[in-house]
């Protein structure tokens, strides 16, 4: 369990691998992200792209799998998978939404679009990410972020 | 999250602690649209200590400036640091928002 007011969170982690199952609560995507950065030793040596582009990256995933995947629909979950293999951390966030069309989302940054409220999170996820991909179904998005050469696992250890 | 109101000068100072994302934007959004409703027209919120903000955080400080604006005031930001700019770089928002790089700076040139 990553946090004890959660206590529908599972966890079955491996030395590379973390996976996550979450209730659709937006509140608990702060603990979900800070836990996977506490577990993911490969992030503090990375430092800043670490800790910048792959936290903001996730947590637009988590938020979007939850506010537009599940509908903000409590009964429903999100599925983490976070893998640290091959040189790059990829996370894959799966929602039990009926998905979306990533291509139908508007660019934030035009000018007619500067002032919308919303729109910003895949924009984000493919500015900071050196890959982002989707399911066909549009239900699950996969981040990846290269690591610069060095080993890197995932730490152990007992959740706090 | 959490955060401090407090009034210098007929401007409203609203300092972020911790990080503005979706689980606590809306917060921020009632206590700065409170201020305004009751008849306060220049906001400056500070993010000193503000670790970052996601794109809902983002979205809430962009529905604010509209609304505060649309009544004829302003909302400034100050303190800034350098993955928070690089955020508002990135998705132009740096353009829409006077960005000051103190608190001071943003109280005193409004």
């Amino acid at each position: 369990m990553i946090h004890s007011d959660h206590p529908d969170e599972t966890l079955s982690g491996m030395e590379n691998e973390i996976v996550l199952e979450l209730p659709t609560d937006v509140r608990s995507i702060e603990h979900a992200v800070e836990y996977v950065m506490r577990r993911c030793n490969a992030c503090a040596r990375q430092g800043h792209r670490l800790h910048l582009n792959f936290r903001v990256g996730l947590t637009e995933a988590l938020a979007n799998a939850m506010l537009y995947g599940n509908g903000h629909d409590p009964s429903k979950r999100v599925r983490v998978e976070i893998v640290v293999a091959d040189g790059e951390i990829k996370a894959r966030v799966t929602d039990q939404g009926v998905g979306f069309d990533p291509a139908a989302v508007p660019d934030p940054t035009t000018p007619e679009n500067l002032l919308n409220p919303g729109g910003r999170g895949l924009f984000l996820m493919r500015q900071l990410l050196d890959e982002v991909f989707f399911n066909d179904q549009g239900n699950q998005v996969t981040l990846v972020l290269r690591l610069d050469p060095g080993p890197s696992v995932l730490e152990g250890g007992a959740p706090a | 999250m959490s955060f401090q109101v407090s009034q210098s000068g007929g401007i409203t100072l609203v300092e972020v602690e911790g990080q503005l994302i979706v689980g606590n934007r809306q917060e921020l959004k009632q206590k700065v649209l409170e201020h305004l409703e009751g008849g306060e027209r220049k906001f400056v919120i500070d993010f000193s200590d503000t670790g970052y903000i996601d794109s809902s955080g983002l979205g809430v400080l962009v529905s604010l400036s509209k609304k505060i604006r649309e009544q004829g005031g302003e909302l400034r930001l100050s303190s800034l640091n350098e993955d928070l700019r690089t955020l508002f770089e990135l998705t132009k928002l740096d353009t829409l928002f006077r960005i000051a790089d103190t608190k001071e700076e943003a109280l005193e040139g409004f």
